[in-house]
């Protein structure tokens, strides 16, 4: 009964489409990480930036019965979420752990508490598709078999992901932006003394990290689910972090890794009419991952800075 | 002095850019850290053209004075001055842009990027905004190198470098910022001799082009062989502006350490007795996982200093490493015999043992890498002084609750009979100056009353106060009947303190002479040269294993 379904699952369209979904929403959190932790700034609130992206994606597309606008708010609200995050680590050199943490759990209660405020406790309904983020059309490029549902039938924002992924990869490492960026997360004293401007960066790659998370969660809500749930990120922002030290801190690196953990997400909601366990099934994304990276990936390293706040002028 | 004053008068005139003779003036600076005034009033002059020598002892603040003048650190108060003019210097940019270029104590080097990466970087062809131009970056640095005469292979990653050729980089690097004042801040403390040698060829060819340098360094002998004019700190504050052509080393000792120090080491002839370490062909492989060992044997008696000279990278370090169980032996075989105390004439195979295993078995090591593996920086001075001691019945009840007030009596008294300068034990290392850093290991190890000391770099980076302190402890302790190894990059001290010298080249001893040896003969051996037939005096056969027993 397995080896059938199974391979009629592994060769859908559909399944692939979705993998495809998972791994870009995943990706853009991971972005965000991959370009904070490369400037030295330890992000692990990409959940907490992804749902408040959620919440005020639907609440002002709500509100102002526009999209764009609900999905311009959620990116403005994750980046003022990353601000708060620079300010404590680089500006007051906290504990970027702890900061990580404490903007995790304030998201989530704060989101609750807006969402039932908001609701009365009955929830948001679902959005009209005029206010959902729709899928963008090619045509009869669409058309193709198998192809044209897979990689031309997908929702706006990966198109923009992928945008970004080759982008934020080219600045990284083709322009001299990239090359301070990863100077400043390696060695910020040797920055500072090479006359580049160390806090003004790292803040800039946070900021861009919370921008990203907060596009994410605009996605997440108005683009797939069409509503908003409580904790509906469900970890994602976790999982990206984890694509980004997987992916080696490099953007087509974490690209990698989120495709192939959303390859086991895809696979472990249609593989449920085999008749095996669904908490089994859950897990398999996760194993899956971490067999296929211990396998093709090795040691990573991060940034020789990573987490370190910068102290001018201090005797090491 | 003439010429130089006429040389450094005529650039003014040429770059026609102020009437003051001096390129740096820097006026009554203060800067206060927490606890210590670094910088008291201090006050420096550098005139256009000329190599400044700025010299003091740990903690003088010479690299807090030079930090303010490249941005890097804020000063309470005081006047900056260049080319004449009054400067405020908020940071790094602001240096850079008037032309000031600093090589660090602590070089400011990015290894996983390359050469030119880390050459150009801040002032990358076309700007921030632009894509890394890789060929022209390449370019301008060959052009760079060609111009100034240091060759360079710009795409070799900065961590496959030598310690050399990251200073050069280092160098590159400010003059690709046009730099025309350039800082230099203890720059030989980790260069081998033939690296020195060279870099002070660079400098003074730098000079002749019109550019000020200021360096700073613990060794007078290159204060007089390379620079024009000295300033002295002591403690944060001037106490003398010297010509080098007019002064000499006792005086600028003198004026360091605020009293006569001892530049020569004095030492009666040793009296050797038995063979304490015997070493038996050892090998061993390095961290990269080289033949780093190939074969070496020798052996200390006790009351005799056998030093161990050798370019660095010889197998030196992973010799000590090997010897304090810090590293494990390929083959081979080290024993120890004591020959005093309880257990006189007991024999120890120390070659499997472990750091702890060996200072049970009276084996004391003071390691190179102090900072590293020498001491808990972040620690108290206290804790430190027990470090690997913390479990003897004397500091701990039954091996395992500490005796606070035994140890805290125990931290006072060493820190009293080293001389360690400072306010309290209970601060942690890391608030010491490095020289009284070297002193709180010292202390340790010597008072463990070990039968093998094993001195690594002993002095590296302290200044001559320590360093005579350092060296008199050390022939007290051969004076004592101790077995002392020493291994030391610097051939000076070699010399003056070892009874024998155990040259050694790619991982063999190739020889052991007495320190009548000239250092041309040593420095032949050291780079794998045969000693002339006349040549230098080998150093007596120790005798047979089973005599030295008696
Ligand atoms: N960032 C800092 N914070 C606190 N104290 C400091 C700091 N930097 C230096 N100090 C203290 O200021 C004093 C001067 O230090 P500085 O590094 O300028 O000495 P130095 O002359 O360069 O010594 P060395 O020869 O050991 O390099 C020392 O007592 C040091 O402990
Ligand atoms: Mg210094």
């Amino acid at each position: 009964m397995f080896w059938p379904i199974f391979l009629r699952v592994i060769t859908s369209g559909d399944l692939w489409q979705a993998s495809l979904q998972f791994a870009a929403l995943l990706l853009l959190p991971a972005l965000g990480g991959v370009i904070s932790e490369r400037s030295g700034v330890v992000n692990i609130a990409m959940e907490g930036m992804m749902l408040i992206g959620c919440y005020v994606s639907v609440a002002v597309t709500l509100a102002s019965h526009n999209v764009l606008v609900g999905v311009l708010a959620a990116i403005m609200a994750g980046g003022l979420l990353a601000l708060v995050h620079g300010v404590v680590s680089i500006h007051f050199k906290a504990d970027q752990i702890i900061s990580g943490i404490a903007i995790n759990v304030a998201a989530l209660g704060l989101t609750n508490y807006l969402n039932i405020v908001q609701t009365g406790g009955q929830g948001i309904p679902s959005l009209a598709s005029s206010l959902r983020l729709p899928i963008l059309s090619w045509g009869p490029l669409g058309q193709l078999p198998f192809i044209g549902q897979v990689l031309f039938q997908q929702n706006i924002v990966f198109y923009l992901t992928l945008i970004i992924l080759l982008g934020m990869q080219f600045l990284l490492f083709r322009t001299n932006l990239g090359l301070r960026i990863r100077a400043v997360g390696e060695h910020p004293q040797a920055a500072d003394t090479a006359g580049i401007p160390v806090r003004l960066l790292r803040y800039a790659c946070v900021v861009s990290s919370g921008l990203l998370s907060g596009l994410a969660g605009a996605f997440l809500a108005l683009g797939v689910a069409g509503t908003f749930n409580p904790n509906m990120t469900a970890g994602r922002g976790f999982i990206a972090l984890a694509a980004v030290v997987f992916g080696k801190y490099t953007p087509l690196g974490a690209a990698g890794a989120c495709l192939i953990f959303g390859l086991g997400l895809a696979l472990s909601v249609r593989l449920q009419d085999t008749g095996i366990d669904s908490n089994l099934l859950a897990t398999l994304p996760y194993i899956l991952t971490i067999v296929a990276l211990i396998g093709l990936v090795g040691r990573t390293v991060a940034p020789a800075a990573d987490g370190v706040p910068y102290e001018p002028g201090s005797a090491e | 002095m003439q010429e130089q004053e006429k040389a450094s008068l005529a650039q003014v005139e040429e770059t026609g850019s102020a009437l003051s003779p001096y390129a740096v003036e820097m006026r009554e600076i203060c800067k206060a850290w927490p606890g210590v005034v670094a910088n008291d009033h201090v006050n420096l002059r550098v005139r256009r053209g000329e190599i400044h020598a700025l010299v003091g002892e740990n903690g003088a603040g010479k690299t807090t004075l030079m930090n303010i003048l490249y941005g890097l650190v804020r000063p309470d108060s005081g006047e900056i001055y260049v080319n004449g003019e009054r400067v405020h210097i908020s940071g790094p940019r602001d240096a850079i842009r008037l032309h000031i270029g600093m090589v660090h104590q602590h070089f400011m080097l990015i290894p996983p990027l390359t050469v030119a990466e880390n050459i150009v970087l801040g002032q990358e062809p076309g700007g921030s905004l632009a894509i890394y131009d890789r060929r022209q970056a390449r370019e301008l640095v060959l052009q760079l190198s060609a111009r100034y005469g240091l060759p360079i292979d710009p795409d070799a990653r900065i961590e496959k470098l030598s310690v050399g050729l990251q200073q050069r980089v280092e160098i590159l690097k400010a003059l690709y910022r046009a730099a025309d004042i350039l800082i230099l801040d203890e720059p030989t403390g980790v260069l081998t001799p033939q690296e020195t040698y060279e870099l002070f060829d660079v400098l003074r060819t730098l000079a002749r082009q019109g550019k000020t340098i200021i360096f700073i360094t613990h060794k007078l002998r290159e204060v007089l062989e390379l620079t024009d004019r000295v300033t002295v700190l002591r403690r944060g504050r001037n106490v003398g502006e010297l010509v080098t052509r007019e002064t000499n080393q006792a005086e600028i000792a003198r004026l360091m350490v605020g009293r006569e120090v001892l530049l020569r080491v004095e030492k009666g002839p040793a009296r050797p007795g038995p063979v304490v370490l015997r070493v038996e062909n050892l090998h061993a492989r390095s961290d990269r996982g080289l033949e780093a060992l190939q074969g070496v044997s020798f052996e200390v008696r006790a009351g005799e200093i056998l030093g161990i000279a050798g370019v660095e990278g010889n197998g030196q370090s992973e010799l000590v490493e090997v010897l304090s169980g810090m590293r494990r032996a390929t083959a081979g075989r080290i024993t120890i015999t004591h020959v005093s105390g309880e257990q006189r004439g007991k024999t120890y195979d120390i070659t499997q043992m472990n750091a702890r295993e060996e200072r049970l078995v009276g084996v004391a090591h003071i390691p190179e890498d102090r900072r590293g593996s020498g001491l808990v920086l972040s620690d108290t001075i206290e804790n430190n002084t027990i470090l690997g001691r913390e479990r003897w019945p004397r500091f701990a009840r039954a091996r395992f609750i500490l005796r606070l007030r035994e140890i805290a009596q125990w931290a006072r008294r060493l820190v009293r009979e080293f001389d360690v300068r400072t306010p309290s034990t209970r601060l942690p290392v890391r608030a010491l100056s490095g020289g009284n850093q070297q002193k709180v290991i010292i202390a340790r190890e010597f008072a463990s009353d070990p039968q093998l000391l094993i001195a690594a770099q002993p002095t590296r980076g302290v200044d001559i106060g320590a360093i005579e302190f350092i060296h008199r402890r050390l022939i007290e302790q051969r004076d004592a009947g101790k077995a002392v190894l020493l291994v030391s990059a610097e051939l000076d001290e070699i010399r003056s303190l070892s009874d024998r010298i155990a040259v050694m080249y790619e991982g063999r001893i190739v020889d052991i002479v007495t320190p009548e040896a000239s250092e041309e003969e040593l420095g032949l051996l050291m780079t794998g040269g045969r000693p002339a037939p006349s040549g230098p005096p080998r150093a007596e056969q120790a005798p047979a294993p089973d005599e030295s027993m008696s």
